[in-house]
């Protein structure tokens, strides 16, 4: 019966051919995967996959390179932005994009990150927030929320001894080599529509040799949250949101506005 | 009202769930066996999928493809 239904119908979704074979290997639910696809879905639509190189962090995504079917080259920890950037000023015509986690991007590499985009490097970075270090346990990252509990905060993030949560994506839209700075999402259909969005807009100015663009994407990690994945979900929206608002934070042609309150 | 369907990679699945919560029309549920990795995997239930596509687009695992049916027929 499958078989003639599946007859009369045509395909409206299918995974990407820019993604390979080989099965994720993150966790249930984890937005690792959803943020892979999304990028490949864009360069597969761009039809961009030979021009395309892209760097792998390490954390949860160190093994990027055995999903994403561009060239892909692995940086150490935190530098994924200055591997990039070599990579860019060598080979100026390929699309080059980083992929970060919150560890990586903010914490071991921020000096990196910021001058990076200082430098204004005509690249694309990628950088997963999930307000946490998934691959080595669950420990608090510059990104955990106040009050958030993790192996290495037990008694919840405490702002007077550790600091507040880094928002540094509002921090390098201030600088004038950012050109495109925005923050999204993937725990909905819709946002992450949104973040596809972005991301070809991203892509498409890579061409433009305006300064770097930088898409932050709120993620989950249920594993290091201990949580299963639709709680996740719904903590994201409770707690991440509240500290991390979704949309533009800078657009081309428009002047600087960083959101620095919460919406 | 427009028919759609979903295949599920069975042994890609994680059985998540976020599929299933993403799903409008409900169709979605977990499978009562498991498969290679020992997961629960998604499953349709019923007939109602409009192949609207939101359940691939929250699938962490790439595991689901997409149909809709093709607008032509309609005569018996
Ligand atoms: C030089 C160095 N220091 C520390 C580590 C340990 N380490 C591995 S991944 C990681 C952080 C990962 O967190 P994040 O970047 O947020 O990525 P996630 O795993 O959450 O996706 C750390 C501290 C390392 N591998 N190398
Ligand atoms: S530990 Fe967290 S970030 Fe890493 S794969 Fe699992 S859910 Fe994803
Ligand atoms: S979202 Fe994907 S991995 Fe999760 S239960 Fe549905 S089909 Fe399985």
């Amino acid at each position: 019966m499958e078989a003639n239904i599946l007859d009369n119908l045509e395909v409206v979704y299918q995974k990407p051919e820019t993604l390979t074979d080989t099965p994720f290997h993150y966790c249930p639910g984890c937005g690792h995967g959803v943020a892979h696809r999304v990028i490949m879905e864009v360069v597969e639509e761009l039809g961009i996959q030979d021009q395309t190189i892209g760097v792998a962090p390490v954390g949860c995504s160190v093994f990027a390179y055995h999903y994403m079917n561009v060239d892909m080259q692995e940086a150490a920890h935190g530098r994924a932005s200055a591997a990039a950037t070599g990579i860019k000023r060598v080979l100026p015509d390929k699309y080059v994009f980083s992929y970060q986690g919150d560890g990586d991007l903010a914490a071991i590499g921020t000096a990196e990150t910021i001058h990076t985009v200082n430098r204004g490097e005509n690249i694309l970075m990628v950088f997963v927030n999930n307000a946490i270090y998934g691959m080595t346990g669950g420990q608090m990252a510059p990104t955990s929320l106040c009050g958030q509990v993790t192996s290495t905060s037990p008694y919840g993030r405490e702002a007077t001894q550790i600091g507040f949560p880094l928002k540094i994506t509002e921090l390098i839209a201030q600088l004038p080599g950012a050109y495109f700075v925005a923050r999204h999402a993937v725990h909905t259909p819709n946002a992450v529509r949104k973040l596809k969005k972005a991301l070809k807009s991203a892509f498409e100015y890579q061409k433009l040799n305006k300064g770097t663009c930088f898409i932050e994407i709120v993620s989950n990690c249920p594993s290091g949250w201990k949580m299963n994945p639709l709680d996740s979900q719904k903590w994201i929206e409770e707690n991440m949101f509240p500290m991390y608002p979704l949309g533009d934070i800078k657009v081309p042609g428009k002047s600087t506005t960083p959101s620095t309150e919460n919406n | 009202m427009i028919k759609g369907t979903v295949l599920i990679a069975t042994d890609i699945c994680k059985g998540c769930e976020l599929c299933v919560a993403a799903c409008p029309q409900h169709c979605l549920t977990l499978s009562k066996q498991i498969n290679t990795k020992g997961y629960r995997f998604a499953e349709l239930k019923n007939e109602e999928c409009t192949g609207c596509v939101n359940c691939a687009l929250v699938c962490p695992d790439a595991a689901i493809t997409v149909y809709r049916q093709a607008k032509i027929k309609k005569a018996v």
